[in-house]
């Protein structure tokens, strides 16, 4: 299988000052990284798609050090991540999927060994769909100041036979965050849960 | 009066191929968003200088945002374009007071140069709205090749007493430009039109 084709890649930076409340003395970044590709599998039923997530790995990892880059470079400050994929019309829900293993491998393979599992979300669109991409603590799940999500889209993607593939990496809690549960600072960070 | 910002955010995007030719170097755009409070929200108020002042202030930050992200030297930026979206309980003059006196001389001192007008759009908006942005050439109006837009949207922005303001700067025109017109290797530059 060649490469995966790029027609695009956006590359997208929040930061968040504040929402109402104090102004936080280091903002919170939110960063996304998106490939618009082609679908090797568009229009025809594959049986066999298992191979296309190898082709995958250097765009993931290519993605995820633009994250860290965008983000001021340093990996260690990153603190929450996630990823997702809109499959354009004429794919299924299953070429999505192929996302799951090299974008999760190729954040952690950046950040140097995340211990929790990376939140996703996918689904089947047309050009201009969005695409709530969930985010989690890197290191335990159950911290519930780092449940977040950072929305994506292009009004030109996903063509019918294109899929959009994201990253997102953000360096801390919501920026008001004060309802409770598992706190950073109490994690254990071994299980990848708490 | 500065600007109460609550959010920045910063788009660039990439576009590497386009009907199936390769696109080297590839166009790019960049596209940088504040969120800022509405200080004039839910009343009429005669003197817009406020603004203004507020439009001089996100030009410069704007414009410096977008030629950073871009990574390229200020005389690299070959277009540019700013719009802004007003929350429900403003009214479209404060766009056009933010937008029009004072944003565009600190936009390009951010650019070098930029004797062409900064084509320019508004509108009313709620969260989530589309927001398209007009580019043009910097230094000649009438350089067919870089004619374009670019659109930006926000899930949470603007909120009602907020304002969302765009500027956009890229490095390049259209992927495939081929409508003939005036070239920006012919432009002159000199009365911001040809």
């Amino acid at each position: 299988m060649p490469e995966p084709e790029i027609r695009k890649l956006l590359t997208v930076v929040e930061e968040i000052r504040h929402e109402g409340g104090p102004r936080a003395e280091r903002p919170l970044l939110r960063a996304a990284a998106v490939a618009v590709i082609k679908n090797p599998f568009a229009g025809r039923y594959e049986p066999e798609i298992q191979g296309f997530m190898e082709d995958l790995k250097p765009l993931g990892l290519m993605m995820a050090r633009r994250l860290v880059e965008a983000l001021g470079g340093d990996p260690a400050r990153v603190e929450g991540y996630g990823k997702g994929a809109i499959v354009g019309a004429a794919g299924e829900l299953e070429h999505g999927a192929l996302w799951h293993a090299p974008g999760g491998y190729a954040m952690r393979e950046v950040l140097g060994g995340a211990k929790a599992i990376v939140p996703s979300a996918k689904k089947v669109g047309g050009a201009g769909a969005r695409l709530d991409v969930p985010v989690t603590h890197v290191n335990a799940s159950y911290v519930r100041s780092h449940f977040d999500s950072m929305e994506i889209g292009l009004n030109d993607a996903p063509r019918a036979d294109e899929m959009v593939l994201v990253l997102v990496m953000t360096t801390g809690p919501r920026v008001h965050s004060r309802s409770g549960g598992l706190e950073a600072w109490d994690i254990k960070g071994e299980d990848g849960l708490r | 009066m500065k600007a109460d910002i609550r959010k920045i955010a910063v788009w660039v995007e990439e576009t590497h191929r386009e009907m199936g030719r390769d696109i080297a170097p590839a166009t790019r755009k960049a596209v940088a968003v504040a969120v800022i409070a509405n200080p004039f929200a839910g009343r009429y108020v005669e003197d817009l200088t406020d603004l203004m002042e507020i439009g001089a202030e996100l030009g410069g930050l704007l414009g410096d945002r977008c030629v950073r992200a871009l990574g390229i030297e200020p005389h690299q930026a070959e277009s540019y374009g700013k719009a802004a979206m007003v929350g429900e309980n403003g009214e479209l003059e404060h766009a056009a007071a933010i937008l029009h006196p004072k944003l565009g001389a600190p936009l390009r001192a951010a650019v070098e140069k930029g004797a062409a007008l900064v084509p320019s759009s508004k509108k009313m908006g709620g969260p989530g709205q589309d927001l398209d942005v007009p580019l043009g050439h910097k230094d000649a109006a009438y350089v067919r090749s870089h004619f374009d837009g670019v659109e930006v949207r926000m899930n949470d922005a603007p909120r009602a007493n907020e304002i969302m303001v765009a500027v956009a700067v890229t490095d390049s025109g259209r992927p495939l430009p081929r409508v003939g017109g005036l070239k920006a290797s012919e432009a002159e530059g000199k009365d911001g039109l040809r």
